[in-house]
C-alpha cells in the first residue's frame, strides 16, 4: 500500500512538475504583458515535432535534435509570437490578444496535423526504463528524471529572476512597468525575454511529457488546459503559485484515477478549481490585485 | 434564376463528395481519418485505396472504373452519422467502414435502411447480432477472437491469474465483457478490472492498479495507441507480466509506437502483415511501397474488403445489385484461387460473422513473429 502510494505520489510529482512548467509561462506573460496564452498547450505540443524534424529531415542524434528544438521553439514560439502576434494585437486589448491565440492554437493544431497527419509519433524517452527500489517502492527512473529536469528548470529560473540584474529588472516590469521604464529599465526588452522564457519552458516541457504522451497534433488540447486550472489554483500573479498549483493537480489527478475513478479524473481537479475560485480567487499562493475604473 | 444558382451552388461539394460519371461504380470510404482511431482508419483507408487503384488498373469491376469518395468521421459519432447520411444521399453501391465500433453501431440502422452493403472494420462482438443484413466483417468479432485467446492463456502461458486493462468504448466493453465469460469458463481468475479512457494520454496510475494485482499475466485491450502508451508506462515502471492481448496490441503500428516497450508481448492476432503466407507478404509490400509504412490488420481489412466486394459483383452476380449483393456475401467463401486479392479463405455466415485462419504471435526485437497458425473455427 506504502510502496503504490511512493509510487503514485512521484508519477504525480513528474507529470505535476511539467503542468507546472507550462504553468509557469502562463504567469509569466500575463505578469509582464497581461497576455494570456489560450495557445499554450500548443506551444508544449509543437517542440517535439522540431525534434521529429531534426531526427527526420536533418538525421540529428536526439540531444542534438532537442537542443535545435528548443533554439527553434525560441524563435518561433517566443521571437516570433511577440512580434508578430501579441504586440499588433495587444493594443486592442485582452480580449481581442485572448481570441486571436485562441485562433492560434486551433491554427496550430491543424498545420501539425496537415505535415504530420493524424497519427501518433514515438518520441525518445529521456532514460532507459528502469526501476529503482526506495523503502520497498519500485521507483520508475524515468519519473525521477522527469521530476529533476522540471525542478531543475524551475530553480533556475529563480535564480535568474531573483539573483541576476536582468531577472530583477524583469520583475520590476511585472511589478510596475511605468516606475521600471522611469528608473531606465528597458521595458519592452524583459516584456520580450519573458516570451523567450515562455518558449523554452515549454519546450523543456515537450521533451519531458511526449515521450508519454507520444507526439501527436492534438496533445496541446489537455496540456492546455492542465496547465491554466494549475495556473489558477496556485495563483495567476506569482510564478511559485503555478509551480504549487502544478504539483498539486499532478498528484491528485494520479490519486483521483486509482482512488476515485479513471472516468473522473479530470472532474478533481475541476471541483478543486471551483472551490479555489470562490474561496481563494487570488490563487493557493496568488496575490490579490484590485483593480479600479 | 438567382434561386437555382443557389441551389446548384450549394449541391456542388455533395455531388463533387461522391459523384461519378457514366462507367463508374461508386464506393465510398466512411471512417476514422482524424481523432482518436485515426491510426486504425488510416491503415483501412489506405487498404482501401491501394485495392481500389488496382482493382481500376486491372480495368475495374464489370468494365467500370471505382470512384471511390473518403470521408472522415472523426471518430465522433455524431460526424459518423451526418458523413453516413451525406453518402447515402450520393447512392453508393457500397460502404467501407467505419472502423471504430461506436460509430458502427451509430450508423449501421442508416445503412441498412438505405439498403447498402457496409464492410466495417469494428470488432465489437455486438455487431453482428443486431440484424443488419447489410453489415458485414472484415475481421474477427470478439466472440470468435476471445475463445482463442482465451485458450493460449490457459493452455500455453498456464495462467491463473488475469489483470485486465481495456478501452471503455464499444470494442474495449465488448471485449472485457467476453474475455471475462471465457477466463471464467476456463477458472481463470480476474483480479484486476481497469477501465481506461480512448484517447487517454498518461497510464501511470492505472499502472500502479496493475501491479498491485500481481496477477500471472497482464491483459491490455486498448486501441493502438493507448496500447504502445500503456506498454511504455508498464516498462517504465517495472511491471513484468507477460502481456497478452488481441490484434491491436500486437499490432504494427503498436509495436512501432510502443519501441523496445512491445517486446516479449504476446497473443492472438487476427490478421498480420508478417503471416508466414506469401499473397499476404505480397500485399505488405505493394502497400509498403504505396504509402511508405508497413501496414497493420487494418489496411488488410480494406485491401481485402474490396475484393470481395468484386470478387461477387463479378463471378457471383455479373450485375451491380446491391440487394443481391448481400445476400450472396451470406455463407459464402472465397478462396485465394477464386479472388487473389482475398489474400487467405474466407467465409462469412449468415450474419456478415466472418471466419478465416489467425495466429498466435510474440513481438521479438520489434517484430511480430507469428508462432502459430489457428485453423479457421468452421473446419
Amino acid at each position: 500500500m506504502l510502496a503504490d502510494i511512493a509510487q503514485l505520489l512521484i508519477a504525480g510529482l513528474a507529470t505535476g512538475g511539467i503542468y507546472a512548467l507550462a504553468a509557469i509561462g502562463f504567469t509569466l506573460l500575463w505578469q509582464t504583458s497581461q497576455t494570456i496564452n489560450f495557445a499554450q498547450g500548443e506551444f508544449v505540443m509543437l517542440p517535439a515535432f522540431f525534434v521529429l524534424i531534426g531526427m527526420g529531415f536533418f538525421g540529428l542524434p536526439f540531444w542534438a535534435a532537442a537542443l535545435l528544438g528548443i533554439a527553434v521553439s525560441i524563435v518561433i514560439l517566443g521571437l516570433a509570437f511577440k512580434k508578430l502576434m501579441v504586440d499588433p494585437m495587444l493594443r486592442h486589448g485582452v480580449l481581442p490578444l485572448v481570441i486571436a491565440t485562441i485562433g492560434l492554437a486551433i491554427l496550430m493544431k491543424e498545420a501539425v496535423r496537415e505535415f504530420y497527419g493524424a497519427d501518433a509519433w514515438p518520441f525518445p524517452p529521456l532514460a532507459a526504463a528502469t526501476n529503482v527500489t526506495v523503502f520497498g517502492a519500485a521507483l520508475a527512473v524515468q519519473s525521477l528524471v522527469v521530476l529533476a529536469i522540471s525542478i531543475m528548470a524551475v530553480v533556475a529560473l529563480q535564480l535568474f529572476l531573483n539573483k541576476t540584474r536582468t531577472g530583477r529588472c524583469m520583475q520590476a516590469t511585472a511589478q510596475n512597468p511605468t516606475v521600471a521604464r522611469l528608473l531606465g529599465i528597458p521595458v519592452e526588452r524583459m516584456i520580450l525575454f519573458t516570451f523567450l522564457i515562455n518558449a523554452a519552458l515549454v519546450a523543456i516541457a515537450s521533451l519531458l511529457i511526449t515521450p508519454i504522451y507520444l507526439a501527436k497534433f492534438s496533445n496541446g488540447e489537455l496540456l492546455g488546459l492542465y496547465a491554466f486550472i494549475a495556473a489558477i489554483i496556485g495563483g495567476f500573479n506569482q510564478v511559485r503559485g503555478a509551480i504549487v498549483g502544478g504539483l498539486l493537480l499532478g498528484v491528485i489527478d494520479n490519486f483521483t484515477a486509482v482512488y476515485v475513478s479513471t472516468q473522473y479524473r479530470l472532474v478533481v481537479p475541476l471541483l478543486l478549481l471551483i472551490v479555489v475560485v470562490l474561496l481563494r480567487p487570488q490563487g493557493l499562493l496568488g496575490r490579490a490585485e484590485e483593480r479600479t475604473i | 434564376m438567382r434561386r437555382l444558382t443557389f441551389v446548384l451552388l450549394l449541391s456542388t461539394p455533395l455531388m463533387s463528395a461522391c459523384i461519378a460519371s457514366a462507367g463508374e461504380v461508386k464506393l465510398a470510404y466512411v471512417g476514422e481519418i482524424s481523432g482518436s482511431l485515426a491510426v486504425s482508419g488510416g491503415n483501412f483507408r489506405d487498404g482501401v485505396i491501394l485495392a481500389v487503384e488496382e482493382i481500376n488498373a486491372a480495368g475495374g469491376i464489370l468494365k467500370e472504373k471505382i470512384a471511390l469518395s473518403l470521408l472522415d468521421t472523426q471518430t465522433n459519432p455524431g460526424v459518423a452519422r451526418s458523413q453516413v447520411q451525406k453518402v447515402i444521399d450520393a447512392d453508393p453501391y457500397v460502404v467501407m467502414g467505419p472502423i471504430f465500433s461506436g460509430n458502427v453501431k451509430a450508423t449501421m440502422q442508416m445503412m441498412q435502411q438505405a439498403e447498402i452493403p457496409h464492410f466495417i472494420g469494428g470488432e465489437a462482438g455486438e455487431l453482428t447480432t443486431l440484424g443488419d443484413p447489410y453489415l458485414f466483417r472484415t475481421s474477427f468479432g470478439q466472440q470468435i477472437g476471445m475463445p482463442k485467446i482465451a485458450n493460449y492463456i490457459r493452455d500455453e502461458l498456464k495462467a491463473k491469474t488475469i489483470a485486465l486493462i481495456w478501452v471503455n468504448n464499444d470494442f474495449g466493453k465488448g471485449g472485457r465483457d467476453n474475455l471475462i465469460k471465457q477466463l471464467a469458463q476456463r477458472d481463470i481468475k480476474l483480479v484486476a478490472d481497469v477501465s481506461t479512457e480512448s484517447g487517454q494520454v498518461d497510464f501511470a496510475a492505472d499502472v500502479v492498479k496493475l501491479k498491485a494485482a500481481n496477477a500471472d499475466a497482464v491483459f491490455v485491450y486498448s486501441n493502438e495507441e493507448e496500447c504502445a502508451r500503456i506498454m511504455r508506462e508498464a516498462r517504465k515502471q517495472g511491471l513484468k507480466g507477460p502481456f497478452v492481448g488481441d490484434t491491436t496490441l500486437l499490432s504494427q503500428k503498436t509495436i512501432e509506437l510502443a519501441g523496445d516497450a512491445a517486446d516479449g508481448v504476446l497473443g492472438h492476432v487476427g490478421l498480420s502483415a508478417d503471416a508466414p503466407i506469401p499473397a499476404v507478404a505480397d500485399f505488405a509490400a505493394k502497400f509498403q511501397k504505396r504509402f511508405n509504412y508497413k501496414p497493420d490488420h487494418n489496411g488488410i481489412k480494406g485491401y481485402t474488403g474490396v475484393y470481395a466486394v468484386r470478387y461477387v459483383s463479378e463471378k457471383k452476380l455479373g450485375k451491380f445489385d446491391r440487394k443481391a449483393l448481400a445476400q450472396a456475401m451470406h455463407g459464402l467463401t472465397i478462396t485465394p484461387g477464386d479472388e487473389p486479392g482475398i489474400l487467405i479463405e474466407t467465409t462469412w455466415d449468415d450474419k456478415g460473422e466472418i471466419d478465416r485462419v489467425s495466429f498466435l504471435a510474440e513481438v521479438i526485437k520489434g517484430q511480430q513473429k507469428i508462432t502459430k497458425i489457428l485453423p479457421k473455427i468452421g473446419k
